[in-house]
């Protein structure tokens, strides 16, 4: 049992060196901006005083290794500046946020994992068949299609004249669970056509895989039922792959989440992020940056020990 | 009732599509001489549409002045007007003539995506022919800062270095091609891996065949197929990120005619059941499936597979 967690050890430790270096690529930002950063604050205010004061009190006069250090340890903290923008902490406005973001994330995933998965083994099931040729071929458009695009014809279908859903999904204050789950309907369901056709193609092909197999074989003489023989010899055998793909999609969608933000002007970090970057807010674009990215380093170290683990081979290695 | 006239128009559309692709293809076959007839007899017709669509394209992008009504920066009207004879899918937020921009759009839209593309293809493949056939320190460098850089999500990377070098056309060109030369890094590569330890390979080494000569002569005349495929899919992935980011405001500036910022400035249209908006939308779906098809065709008949 032991050298799993060896396993699993290595693992973790490669995501926090992972971790480390984007959290340096991040914190370069800063230092490949052009023009003095103090002057960037201070805007119409900057003499030549003032900035040095402000420079002084930055601690941007110190060396690039102390400056990391410090900016590093106030991260680990929950410090990560000010915007240049209002003055604002950038803690503040994440944290506001973060929640609306996660939140229309997981709605997303609930819907569109289980029903990729029943959508794959179906198609395994009923392979070659015109259900799965229907399927494979709206899984390569879907994947083809601009979210904003997919978006806006949700929005033109079920919103808008004589549509059911609205199509601006803000709310202020904190809105009831149910009219979260109205409000937030359509960019979900627009997250969920972007990332399904792909987790229902993987899932797919990773079941036909193994339907070649003698194990299978030998199930199928014996005279199990095809539903079956997929649910309970193939789809254990195939957890891996699929526990991958499900993964890079949960990925996939917070990057998806930034321009479907944006369509519906869903109060989130994507839309935070893309005014951040229109004014050039470079401590808010980092700390949301930072975020994007450590959750995206997360969800593939959680995906990669939760695929060594659904293996017994590795498991339980002699 | 609309659930079914929607089916009927879908079918509708699907069969007209096929018929294009099935015309196509006809006509291609008789036209082009034996040998490449050949292959094209073996081509579906889904790629044949895809084909075809492509080359409307090309003809639009280039013949875009003679085509197009009027100028893509002319405020020819007044804001949003309607469909009608002058102009034919009526005018957007500004008063300038929607089916001219969607014209011009495919020449700049199309254009710069392409050239990012091929930036990032040459960047990206020659690195990773460099490193698989030079290997030691060179590959362990170039793959090591290749994975760091994949490990932050594409678009939140490039908005980014968006906001280091500024939001403009050439800045946003050279952040995705760098960002897109990784994954096409990973590409060259793996395939290059594969051939570098074949025989004939040792023997142009042997042969005392210098480094840029065992590149193209060698190595890349037989990687050639993979990366032709991951063109066309790289491109669809660099086009669909261009008009992303268009469309968030941050990619093709105005008053250049461009169809992901098309869809933004004309988007509160849609609210009132007019489909105009959705037009250039439709025109990157169209170009991104017809490009798949294409390349889906291509791999099929480069594995040699048969389902």
């Amino acid at each position: 049992m032991s050298h799993i967690w060896i396993m699993i050890a290595k693992r973790l430790g490669l995501g926090v060196v992972t971790l480390f270096v984007v959290s340096l690529i991040i914190f370069l930002g800063t230092e490949l901006l052009p023009g003095d950063f103090a002057q960037e604050i201070l805007g119409q205010a900057a003499t030549p005083e003032t900035v040095a004061a402000l420079r002084e009190r930055l601690g941007l006069n110190d060396p690039m290794h102390i400056r990391y250090i410090n900016w590093a340890t106030d991260v680990l903290r929950g410090d990560l500046g000010v915007s240049l923008a209002n003055g604002q902490s950038v803690s503040d406005l994440i944290g506001r946020r973060l929640g609306n973001t996660l939140l229309l994330a997981l709605y997303a995933a609930a819907i569109a994992v289980p029903l990729s998965l029943m959508l794959g083994i179906l198609a395994a099931l009923f392979r070659n068949s015109f259900f799965d040729r229907f399927a494979n071929a709206s899984a390569l458009t879907s994947i083809s299609f601009p979210e904003f695009f997919v978006a806006y014809i949700l929005i033109f279908f079920l919103a808008g004249a004589g549509g059911v859903f609205p199509s601006i999904s803000n709310f202020r204050t904190d809105p009831s669970f149910d009219e979260f789950l109205y409000r937030a309907f359509l960019p979900a369901l627009t997250l969920t056509l972007v990332v399904t056709a792909h987790m229902m193609r993987m899932t797919r092909a990773a079941i036909i895989n193994l339907l070649a197999s003698p194990y299978i074989e030998m199930a199928r003489l014996k005279g199990m039922s095809p539903m079956r023989i997929i649910v309970k010899h193939a789809l254990p055998n195939a957890l891996a792959p699929i526990i991958n793909v499900i993964a890079l999609n949960l990925a996939y969608l917070i990057t998806g989440v930034v321009v479907v933000e944006v369509v519906f002007v869903y109060p989130g970090l994507g839309q935070l992020m893309v005014d951040a970057v229109s004014a050039r807010d470079m401590p808010v674009v980092q700390g949301i940056a930072l975020v994007f990215a450590g959750a995206y380093v997360l969800l593939n170290l959680t995906a990669d020990v939760l695929a060594t683990l659904s293996n017994p081979r590795l498991v339980h290695r002699r | 009732m609309g659930f079914l006239t929607g089916l009927f128009w879908l079918a509708a559309v699907i069969a007209g599509a096929m018929a294009a692709g099935w015309a196509f293809r006809t006509a291609v076959i008789t036209v082009s001489p034996h040998g490449l007839a050949k292959e094209f007899r073996t081509m579906p017709l889904t790629a044949g549409f895809g084909l075809l669509m492509i080359a409307i394209y090309i003809l639009v992008a280039v013949f875009a002045p003679a085509i197009a009504p009027f100028s893509e920066t002319e405020i020819v009207g007044r804001e949003y007007q309607p469909w009608d004879d002058v102009h034919l899918l009526g005018t957007d937020n500004l008063g300038r003539d929607m089916l001219s921009r969607l014209i011009y759009g495919a020449r700049n839209t199309v254009g710069i995506a392409f050239a990012t593309t091929a930036l990032a293809f040459t960047l990206g493949s020659v690195l990773g022919l460099l490193a698989a056939v030079v290997g030691g320190w060179l590959d362990q460098l170039l793959s090591r800062a290749v994975d760091v850089l994949m490990a932050i999500p594409a678009l939140i990377f490039a908005l980014l270095l968006l906001t280091i070098v500024g939001t403009s056309v050439i800045n946003m060109i050279l952040v995705i091609a760098v960002i897109d030369a990784t994954r096409v890094f990973r590409l060259a590569r793996a395939v290059a891996m594969n051939i570098v330890v074949m025989d004939y390979v040792e023997a142009a080494k042997l042969r005392g065949e210098g480094l840029w000569r065992l590149i193209t002569r060698e190595i890349l005349p037989n990687a050639m197929a993979p990366l032709v495929a991951e063109f066309g899919l790289r491109f669809c992935f660099v086009f669909l990120t261009i008009s992303a980011l268009s469309f968030l405001g941050l990619g093709i500036q105005p008053p250049t005619a461009d169809w992901g910022s098309m869809v933004r400035d004309n988007a509160t249209l849609i609210s009132f059941g007019d489909i105009t908006p959705l037009l250039p939308a439709g025109a990157i779906a169209l170009l991104t499936v017809s490009v798949n098809f294409v390349v889906d065709w291509q791999l099929h008949r480069a594995s040699g597979l048969r389902e």
